[in-house]
């Protein structure tokens, strides 16, 4: 079972909401697509799972042409944001309700929906009814009913958004092992880059309508292919600075200059557009080739494992993120250090020129 | 502006609450001084809503009191105890302009206009939204509303105290930090007590000076960003606060050592005398790859960009370890360092060793 | 924008037909009618616009107007008020809400021309429980058979009894919407009971009142049944409406022409009042 899309667009009222979009999406992993709210996520997941009319192009399902199909013929399972379930049914009936529809044998009923609630722990609730239910069991349920279903592809948009941060620190970790090896094409919609990540697989990163890369999420993470997907693909928001190579000097403005990375001395000189993830920029050294920043600090954060630093140095505004909680003094000076290692060159088309070494 | 103190506040939702079970909030006592910013951090249902309308008194509470620069407000309706509140959505009055908005708390109380129209100049300078005052409020974009919301609460320079409940979660992931930190900034400008309440352990830490964990109506911890995170005096604020968080593993007592999974582990101090569930408490961040130590096997690896979360099996316990660089992979047998001074043992959920003074 | 799939025409096409059947080709056979004149046997003359003339012209006309004009600004500015003041004192939660529910729902179940001719007995001096109240109780001359002004009363709290509770239901169901934020909000901002009702339960109430207040305009504005049933249009004419003036014209004159083009000036009166009320209350929505 795989899903391909050929060009697919979608228009509202002569507007292109999707612009053509081609994908293949496999199963056995998470694919996911990570973009910032109105990059079209949910707008590509109706799309491919019908409840969006396509303006052209194909959605093919296992060799299938679908793009006319109605989504009750697609056989398909669709996780919301909200927990969507039906409020006068126990837990049962919820994820049994597909397979009735479906007109699976009362028996194997029993033993579908028994087997998708032991795997999202769900057996203690399966004769309450959703209101009884707090948020993440709700949303449990709407999942389990997407696992007992055994559909060809699996959409799940956004589905721990609204779920306390705990919860959805522990199921994000469980989603990847509860579809494995089901054989389902599972498309997963988020704005979090960290979620990505932890889901792995492969992302395609959204932004404006349209996929700007896909690929194996940690190798595009650490090769975006665009300025536009480094921007998608990072939080706290990456940094942007405009550079100039000369010989084999890079240089920031008067504010800091560091050699060309080894391997691309055969890189053209000019200007670049550097770009940077937030932890590459400390408030101590690492290691001995960094070079060395100053700014003024405007605003910190403690995530509890993490600080960051927002800091304005010239006339840009840049992020630190560090281990632990660090402290700073709002308003002073303050030194960063840069590692070369976590830099990406962009040149003037915005697509990626140059990179710094193993980051 | 004013300190608050709560004495022994418990509310239960039931008329004729019998266990403690009934009780949503469970004796609290706290004392908040004048001009600071307090976070209630804790999961959905722990109580810190209702006592947030306590304080704000939509909410009267069962029994204790609630004091307002040592006056009891317990019994006094919210509109005279003159507080701010931002709620989880947005609360806009879509027929007025943003200015009217604004000027509407002033103007209900009989301000002058003149004053009226200069501290709504100056709350929307601070938000930033000087350009907007003339637009109707019904049309703006979900953090603009909630900007004006809080504008609401800030415009009285009379308030004892503005709350914020969730006030984020509507607003965009990639808004959130520019709101986070506008609030901070206001803070730091107007110089109100400031309570926040929320689930998200980044919210409350980067808002609060001082952040008061909370679990089934009860407080767990009250203490610094750095207090909570460095040593938590419960496993649940160990494992609440922090991703991933604390490791909490099952440990028992064998005279002086404690054993994990049949090996001996070196804590932070003495453990305290008592009766009770053992377990060991370990941030991820704590835990090394080492030459010797806890024989583990590699379970998992999930490579987050800037570090790894490597999951491993001791015995039949898996541990968490943050790994920065080159990661085993899974099913490698390695072997895990625990940083002493870092590991914690925890009686019945407890923190229960003493720092050996240094 | 494109249609992609034409099997949607397939559904609509169902309602078309009804539509035409129902509305369409009665109403033409109304405009047919409208131009012409007739004595029976299916005879017809063509008159061009001579009934349109007359009518707009017609004194008889102009007072029947006025009076239905006069019927449904009453109505309104009786029913809407009252019907947004019981909503805001029923409760919003707890075990009376059903039981309010239901007896608001009560006086729109029962049919029209019982209405009538309950109200008919229950104002009729010395026999009804009312009539008997004003009359030998009270000693307030009150007979709608006889006294124009009784017989207003009488048909317009008829109808206020009557058609009350639809008002109350749909502000009910707006009101109920508000999140519980919204007025403790207001409360924490110093807001009056006015100022909540003005800009918090007012606003969040428009888009139910605008039904409320156009269905109550149709309704009202074409009443027929429950005052032909309680005054038939007396005494004399005091409260012959349009519609019981249309009927009179119709069925008992027999004069078809002028009765259709009535009709039609009628109808395009009651659209054009709809469409204003609707575009006033509906212009400063958002795009």
């Amino acid at each position: 079972m795989t899903i391909e899309l050929h060009a697919i667009t979608k228009q509202v009222a002569g507007r292109v909401h999707i612009k053509p979009t081609t994908l293949t999406l496999h199963p056995g992993h998470f694919n996911v697509l990570l973009g910032q709210t109105g990059a079209g996520k949910t707008s590509l997941i109706k799309m491919m799972a019908g409840l969006d009319p396509i303006a052209s192009g194909q959605v093919i399902m296992d060799g299938q042409d679908v793009t006319r199909l109605s989504t009750q013929k697609r056989n398909i399972s669709l996780v919301h944001q909200f927990f969507v379930n039906y409020p006068h049914m126990t837990v049962f009936d919820n994820i049994a309700s597909p397979l009735k529809v479906a007109g699976v044998a009362k028996s194997e009923i029993q033993g579908r929906v028994e087997e998708a609630a032991d795997i999202l722990q769900l057996r203690p609730m399966l004769h309450r009814r959703p209101h009884e239910l707090s948020g993440g069991q709700q949303q449990r349920t709407a999942l389990a009913r997407a696992i007992a279903k055994e559909s060809r592809a699996v959409f799940l948009d956004e589905p721990l958004a609204n779920l306390d941060y705990k919860l959805r620190e522990e199921l994000r970790e469980q989603l990847p092992e509860l579809f494995a090896g089901r054989g389902a094409v599972v498309v997963y919609a988020t704005s979090e880059p960290e979620e990505a990540l932890l889901l792995g697989g492969e992302t395609g990163l959204m932004e404006d309508g349209h996929v700007v890369q896909f690929g194996p999420t940690a190798e595009i993470y650490r090769k975006p292919a665009t300025l536009g997907a480094a921007r998608v693909f990072s939080d706290p928001p990456i940094n942007v600075a405009q550079v100039r190579k000369t010989g084999s000097e890079m240089q920031m403005g008067d504010a800091a200059r560091w050699p060309v990375p080894r391997g691309q001395e055969g890189l053209a000189d000019g200007p670049y557009t550097l770009a940077v993830r937030p932890h590459h920029v400390t408030p101590h050294p690492r290691g001995t080739a960094t070079v060395q920043l100053s700014g003024k600090v405007l605003v910190t954060e403690v995530s509890g494992s993490e600080s960051s630093a927002h800091f304005q140095m010239q006339d840009a505004a840049w992020v630190s993120l560090s281990h632990g909680v660090t402290r700073f003094e709002i308003g002073q000076q303050h030194p960063f250090y840069l590692d070369p290692a976590g830099c990406y060159y962009f040149g003037k088309d915005g697509a990626l020129a140059a990179q710094g070494g193993v980051v | 502006m004013a300190k608050i103190t709560l004495r022994g506040l418990r509310h239960s939702y039931e008329p004729s609450p019998k266990g403690p079970e009934d009780y949503a909030l469970k004796a609290i006592d706290l004392d908040w001084s004048d001009g600071g910013a307090y976070a209630l951090l804790g999961p959905s249902g722990c109580g810190k809503s209702t006592l947030l309308n306590i304080i704000s008194g939509l909410l009267v509470p069962s029994e204790g009191q609630v004091l307002f620069d040592d006056h009891d407000v317990t019994a006094l309706p919210p509109d005279r105890r003159n507080i701010a509140q931002v709620f989880q959505f947005p609360v806009i009055y879509d027929t007025m302009s943003v200015y009217d908005n604004l000027a509407f708390p002033l103007r209900n109380r009989g301000v002058p206009e003149a004053r009226v129209a200069e501290r709504v100049g100056e709350i929307a300078e601070m938000l930033d939204v000087t350009d907007l005052l003339r637009t109707r409020a019904a049309g703006l974009s979900p953090d603009n509303k909630q900007k004006i919301s809080m504008g609401r609460g800030l415009v009285r320079d009379d308030v004892n105290v503005v709350m914020f409940d969730e006030p984020l979660t509507v607003i965009d992931p990639h808004l959130k930090w520019k709101l986070r930190s506008k609030l901070k900034e206001l803070h730091a400008r107007v110089g109100a007590t400031m309570i926040y309440v929320t689930h998200d352990q980044t919210e409350a830490l980067t808002f609060a000076d001082q952040v008061v964990v909370m679990q089934d109506g009860e407080i767990v911890q009250i203490g610094t960003p750095v207090e909570l995170f460095e040593r938590p005096a419960h496993t649940f604020v160990g494992h609440f606060i922090g991703s991933p968080g604390m490791n909490v593993l099952p440990a028992v007592q064998d005279g002086a050592r404690v054993l994990f999974e049949g090996h001996s582990v070196a804590l932070e101090g003495p453990v305290t005398g008592g009766a009770g569930r053992l377990e060991i408490g370990i941030r991820p961040e704590f835990i090394e790859l080492a030459e010797t130590g806890l024989p583990a096997t590699v379970r998992r690896v999930a490579d987050v960009g800037r570090h790894n979360v490597v999951e491993a099996v001791v015995g039949k316990t898996s541990v968490k370890l943050v790994v920065e660089g080159d990661v085993p992979a899974p099913g490698s047998d390695v072997h895990l360092g625990f940083r002493p001074d870092q590991t914690r043992a925890y009686r019945d959920g407890w923190l229960a060793t003493e720092r050996e003074s240094t | 924008m494109r249609t992609h799939n034409q099997k949607a025409w397939f559904f609509v096409l169902p309602v078309l037909l009804l539509v035409a059947f129902n509305a369409l080709i009665p109403m033409m056979t109304v405009v047919n009618y409208s131009v012409q004149e007739t004595f029976g046997n299916n005879v017809f003359f063509w008159e061009g616009l001579r009934w349109f003339q007359e009518l707009l012209n017609s004194d008889r006309f102009h007072a029947a107007l006025g009076r239905q004009f006069l019927f449904t600004g009453i109505i309104l500015a009786v029913e809407i008020p009252l019907g947004i003041i019981i909503a805001l004192a029923m409760p919003r939660k707890g075990m009376w809400v059903p039981v309010c529910l239901v007896l608001m729902a009560l006086p729109m179940l029962i049919p029209w021309n019982v209405v009538g001719a309950m109200w008919n007995i229950f104002t009729l001096p010395r026999i009804g429980m009312l009539g008997y109240f004003m009359n030998d109780v009270l000693g307030v001359h009150y007979d709608m058979t006889q006294n124009p002004t009784a017989a207003w009363i009488t048909i317009v709290i008829m109808d206020v009894w009557h058609w009350t509770s639809l008002v109350v239901l749909l502000c009910y169901a707006g009101l109920v919407s508000i999140p519980d934020a919204y007025y403790q909000a207001a409360k924490i901002d110093g807001a009056s009971g006015w100022a909540v009702f003005r800009h918090i339960q007012l606003p969040k109430m428009k888009q139910v009142l605008t039904i409320a207040i156009l269905l109550r305009f149709m309704d009202s504005f074409n009443i027929y049944t429950e005052p032909f049933v309680l005054t038939g249009g007396g005494p004399g004419n005091s409260t012959t409406l349009l519609s019981i003036d249309l009927v009179k014209i119709a069925l008992g004159q027999f004069d078809l022409g002028p009765a259709a083009a009535m009709s039609l000036i009628y109808f395009a009166v009651t659209l054009l009042v709809s469409w204003l009320f609707y575009t006033l209350m509906t212009k400063d929505d958002e795009p």
